[in-house]
C-alpha cells in the first residue's frame, strides 16, 4: 500500500512534536524513521497508527485515498498495524488467545481452524510458535514474531515497527530483518522505525531523518553514515578510539562460584576484578548474566563459591551488605526496579543522600538537585517527576544517584533504547568513576558496545561462562558466533 | 451418621453456598474488567432487606430477586462512575460504599425485622430428583440453587470460550493492548461492573428470601460474607469454576462444624463455629502455593521427570490477578 503523509503537525501545549512533516512511501518499500530520543518519531508513528490525532490540516493518504484515522482499530481496519517498543500482548495468556483477542466473528472462535491459520502464518516466516504455550514464557523477540503475524493475519498491508531491535538478540534481529524483506517483496509497506544506524542501514531501502520535530532530511541507499549522523544530531559525532582502563589492585574476586534458579546452573566461575577495570557480560538475553550480576549485587545467593571485595568476604551477605561495601547496582527496568515513579528528581536525591535527622531539608535538597541536573547534563527541573523524563534522562539521573566513593558499578543495559549521544555522555561519566578506582560490570546486548567499553568479556550461553576475553583482541563475529553457542569447544578452557 | 443425613448435609451446602456464589462471580466479572468492587460486604446486606422488603409488600418473590439485582446494579454504578469516570481510588469508594450501604440497610430495615415473609419453595425436578443420590443431592433444591449452578458454567464458558470473554481478559490484564485491538474500554468496564453488581445484588434475596429466609436486622447474621466472597474470587484465581469450589468449602466446612459439634463435645462450640474461617485461609494458600519462591527452588531440585509433573499440576493452580486490577485507564 502506497502511504503519503502531507503536512503533519502535531504540537503538546506549547511545543511541537512533529513540525509540518511529508513523507511519500511507495508500496513494498522498507522505509527507515530515524531520529534521536525525543525527535518526534514516536509522535508521527503515534498519528499513522490511531493513537492520536494530528493538528488540523493534515492529511493521511493510502493508496491514493485521504483517510481520516481516529482509533489504532480504525487504523487495522485500513490496513495499518503497529508493533510496539513494549509489545501491547497479554503475557498471562496463551498464545493463541493473544492472537485472537481482537478479532471480530461469532461468539465462539473456532480454535482449530485459527490454530491452523496461525501455524501456517508462523510456519511462512520460519517461526517456532507453540500457540497453546503461554506469552509469559516467550522472549521479547519472540513476542514481536506473535505480534507479527497477527497484524498480518488482521489484514495489516503497513506495518510500522517502533525500535523493534532493542532487547532481542542478534539472531532474532536476523530473523526479524529476512522477515521484513519477504513481506516487502510481497508489497507490504515496512515503516521501521530506529536511532540504531547500522540497523536502519542494513534493512531499510529508503530512510528520513527526524530532528526536533522535523524532517531534515531524506536519502537512499547507499548511505554515508556520517552524513545520517550529521543529520540526526545536526552535527559530526564518533565513538572515538577505545580507551583501554589501566587496572589497579584486585577489586573484587569471585572463587569457584556457582549460582543456580529454576531453569540454569552456573558451576565454578573464578575471576578477579582490578580496579578501574571494566568488565562486559554478553550472552542471549536469559543465559545466566543477569543472575551473575544479581549475584554481585548480593540480590542472588550463590550456592558455591566465595566473593570478596577489597579482602572483605561477602559470602551469602545482604544486597545491603555489598552497598554498603561500596557496591551499586542499575538494574535495566529503570523505572521499576531503578528509581520511583511519582518522585521528583530532587526527592530522589535527597532519598539517595545519608539522613540528617528526621526533616527534609528542602532548600538543600533543591540545590543539591540543580547541583545534580547540572553536572549531569539532565533535561528535567529538580520538581520533574522521574516519569516524565526521557529514556536517557532517566539514565543520567540514576548515574547522578550513584555513591561516592565506589568500588564496584553493576550495570544491565546501561544505555538500551538511548541514542548514541547519551551512550557516548553515558559512558564518559562512568570512565570518569574508573579513573577514581572503581570496576565496573556491565551487561549488553550491544555487541559493538561490549567491546568498545569492556576490558574483558565473558561470554554467557545457556549457564556457561568463558574465559575473561580480551575486549581489544576480540571481533564483534567471534562474539556473536559464542553467543550463539559455537566455538565453545575450541575454547578449551571454558568453565562447564 | 446415616448416607441419608450425609446426602442431605452435602444437599444443604450445595444450596446454602448458592448466594456466595453469586457474589464470587459479580466479583469476578468485575475484576476480570479491571475494578474491584469493594462494596460487596454492604450490597449484599442491602439487597438482602431491599430484596424482603420488596417481595413482602408485593407478594411477589420475583420482584423481590429484581429489586435485589437492581440495588446491586445500582451500587455498582457508583462504583464505576466513582472509579472510570471521577478516576478515584475504588478502594476508598468502594470501603465507604461497604459501611454506608450496610447501616442503610439496618436503618431501612427496622419495620421488617421478624415479619414472617415469602420465601422460595424447593421445586425437585421431576424424573432426575429420583435418582439414587444424585437426585437429592442435586435435583431437590429451589429455582436460585439450579440458577447458582447454571452460573457458574455460563460464567466460566463467557470469560474463557467466548470472543468478547476473551476480550473481558485483556480489559483486566492489559488495557492499552484491548484498547488497540478495538475495545472500548472504559464502557466495558462500565458494562461488567454493573453486571457483577447486579449477581452481588442477588444473592442478599439469595439470603433473605431463600436459604435464611426473613430479615433479622443485625442478627441476620449475613454481615461478613461479603468479605468472605471477596477472598474467596482472589484465591479462586479469579475463576468462577474455582471460586464456586471456594464457596462449597466453605459452606462445607461450617455444615462440618454443626455436625461435629454433638460428637466434640469437649471442644467449645465457638472454637468450631469459627474454624471454617481460618481453615478456609489455609485451604486457599494451600491452592496457591505454587507462587511461593522456594517452591521454585524445591522443583528446580527434583528431577526432571517429577518436576515437569508438578509444575503442571502448580501452574495450572497458579493464579495471579488482572494486571491492571484498580488502574484506570486513558487512551493516550
Amino acid at each position: 500500500m502506497n502511504v503519503e503523509l502531507k503536512n503533519i503537525h502535531k504540537h503538546f501545549g506549547t511545543v511541537y512534536a512533529n513540525k509540518g512533516i511529508n513523507l511519500n512511501i511507495p508500496a513494498g518499500t522498507i522505509q527507515g524513521i530515524l531520529g534521536e530520543n525525543g525527535a518526534g518519531k514516536s509522535t508521527l508513528m503515534k498519528i499513522l497508527s490511531g493513537f492520536i490525532q494530528a493538528d488540523p490540516g493534515g492529511e493521511i493518504i493510502l493508496d491514493g485515498s485521504p483517510v481520516i484515522i481516529h482509533s489504532p482499530a480504525d487504523a487495522i481496519h485500513d490496513g495499518i498495524g503497529m508493533l510496539h517498543q513494549d509489545p501491547l500482548d497479554f503475557p498471562p495468556m496463551r498464545i493463541l488467545d493473544n492472537f485472537l483477542l481482537g478479532q471480530s466473528g461469532g461468539l465462539f472462535p473456532n480454535r482449530n481452524a485459527v490454530a491452523l491459520d496461525f501455524k501456517r502464518l508462523a510456519d511462512q516466516f520460519d517461526f517456532s510458535l507453540d500457540p497453546d504455550s503461554y506469552v509469559d514464557a516467550l522472549t521479547v523477540g519472540e513476542r514481536q514474531q506473535l505480534e507479527i503475524i497477527r497484524l498480518l493475519w488482521m489484514g495489516a498491508r503497513v506495518l510500522i515497527l517502533d525500535e523493534p531491535t532493542t532487547g532481542i538478540s542478534s539472531l532474532q534481529k536476523a530473523k526479524l530483518f529476512a522477515t521484513l524483506k519477504i513481506l516487502a517483496e510481497q508489497g507490504k509497506t515496512i515503516i521501521f522505525v530506529s536511532h540504531k544506524l547500522e540497523d536502519v542501514e542494513h534493512l531499510c531501502h529508503q530512510v528520513a531523518v527526524l530532528r526536533a520535530g522535523e524532517m531534515v532530511g531524506e536519502t537512499r541507499t547507499p548511505y554515508v553514515t556520517s552524513k545520517l549522523v550529521e543529520m540526526m544530531f545536526g552535527k559530526a559525532i564518533t565513538l572515538g578510539a577505545r580507551q583501554p582502563g589501566e587496572a589497579g589492585d584486585v577489586v573484587i574476586s569471585m572463587k569457584d562460584i556457582s549460582l543456580e534458579d529454576v531453569r540454569l546452573r552456573i558451576k565454578n566461575v573464578n575471576l578477579d576484578i582490578r580496579a578501574g577495570e571494566v568488565i562486559g557480560l554478553a550472552g542471549m538475553e536469559g543465559s545466566g548474566q543477569g543472575m551473575f550480576i544479581r549475584a554481585c549485587a548480593g540480590l542472588v545467593r550463590p550456592v558455591g563459591g566465595r566473593i570478596q571485595l577489597k579482602g572483605q568476604d561477602l559470602t551469602g551477605k545482604t544486597y545491603h551488605t555489598f552497598k554498603r561495601a561500596g557496591v551499586n547496582f542499575l538494574p535495566a527496568a529503570r523505572l521499576e526496579e531503578g528509581l520511583v515513579p511519582g518522585l521528583s528528581l530532587t526527592d530522589h536525591f535527597v532519598l539517595a543522600e545519608e539522613p540528617k535527622g528526621l526533616f527534609i531539608d528542602h532548600a538543600a535538597g533543591q540545590k543539591l538537585a540543580e547541583e545534580r541536573i547540572r553536572s549531569f547534563n539532565i533535561r528535567g527541573a529538580p520538581h520533574s517527576p522521574v516519569e516524565s523524563l526521557s529514556g536517557g534522562n532517566q539514565q543520567r539521573a540514576e548515574l547522578a544517584l550513584l555513591q561516592s566513593p565506589l568500588s564496584l558499578v553493576l550495570l544491565e543495559h546501561p544505555t538500551r533504547g538511548l541514542d548514541i549521544e547519551s551512550v557516548i555522555y553515558i559512558w564518559s561519566k562512568l570512565k570518569e568513576r574508573c579513573k577514581q578506582g572503581a570496576s565496573i560490570i556491565f551487561i549488553s546486548s550491544d555487541l559493538e558496545e561490549v567491546l568498545q567499553y569492556s576490558d574483558r568479556v565473558l561470554v554467557f550461553f545457556s549457564g556457561k561462562v568463558s574465559e575473561p576475553l580480551d575486549a581489544g583482541r576480540t571481533t564483534v563475529e567471534e562474539l556473536g558466533q559464542l553467543i550463539g553457542g559455537k566455538g565453545w569447544a575450541d575454547m578449551g578452557e571454558a568453565h562447564d | 451418621m446415616s448416607q441419608e443425613t450425609i446426602i442431605i448435609g452435602l444437599a444443604g451446602v450445595l444450596a446454602s453456598a448458592s448466594p456466595l456464589i453469586f457474589a464470587v462471580i459479580g466479583e469476578t466479572l468485575s475484576e476480570r474488567a479491571g475494578v474491584i468492587n469493594l462494596s460487596m460486604n454492604g450490597t449484599i446486606l442491602l439487597s438482602a432487606m431491599g430484596g424482603f422488603a420488596v417481595a413482602y409488600n408485593t407478594d411477589n418473590i420475583i420482584l423481590g430477586f429484581l429489586a435485589g439485582m437492581l440495588i446491586g446494579a445500582l451500587v455498582a454504578l457508583i462504583v464505576a462512575f466513582a472509579s472510570i469516570t471521577l478516576q478515584q481510588s475504588q478502594v476508598a469508594v468502594g470501603f465507604v460504599l461497604a459501611l454506608t450501604c450496610r447501616d442503610l440497610a439496618y436503618f431501612l430495615g427496622n419495620d421488617y425485622m421478624g415479619v414472617p415473609g415469602p420465601r422460595l419453595q424447593a421445586a425437585p425436578i421431576p424424573v432426575l430428583g429420583d435418582i439414587p443420590i444424585l437426585g437429592p443431592l442435586f435435583f431437590r433444591h429451589d429455582v436460585i440453587t439450579y440458577i447458582s449452578f447454571i452460573a457458574i458454567f455460563l460464567a466460566w464458558l463467557w470469560i474463557f470460550r467466548t470472543r468478547p470473554g476473551l476480550m473481558l481478559q485483556g480489559i483486566g490484564e492489559k488495557p492499552a493492548a484491548a484498547y488497540i485491538r478495538g475495545a472500548n474500554v472504559n464502557l466495558m468496564r462500565y458494562v461488567y461492573t454493573i453486571v457483577g453488581g447486579a449477581l452481588i445484588g442477588l444473592t442478599g434475596p439469595a439470603f433473605s428470601l431463600a436459604t435464611r429466609a426473613g430479615w433479622m436486622g443485625t442478627i441476620s447474621g449475613l454481615d461478613g460474607f461479603g468479605w468472605i466472597a471477596l477472598s474467596i474470587t482472589i484465591f479462586g484465581g479469579w475463576n468462577p469454576v474455582r471460586g464456586a469450589f471456594g464457596a462449597y468449602l466453605f459452606a462445607f466446612l461450617q455444615w462440618l462444624g454443626l455436625v461435629l459439634q454433638p460428637v466434640l463435645t469437649q471442644v467449645p462450640s465457638q472454637v468450631l463455629q469459627v474454624a471454617p474461617f481460618p481453615l478456609m485461609i489455609l485451604t486457599l494458600l494451600l491452592v496457591n502455593i505454587g507462587n511461593a519462591e522456594w517452591v521454585e527452588r524445591t522443583l528446580a531440585a527434583m528431577p526432571e521427570s517429577a518436576r515437569k509433573i508438578f509444575s503442571k499440576i502448580l501452574r495450572a493452580m497458579r493464579a495471579s490477578p488482572p494486571a491492571a486490577l484498580g488502574v484506570p485507564f486513558e487512551p493516550d
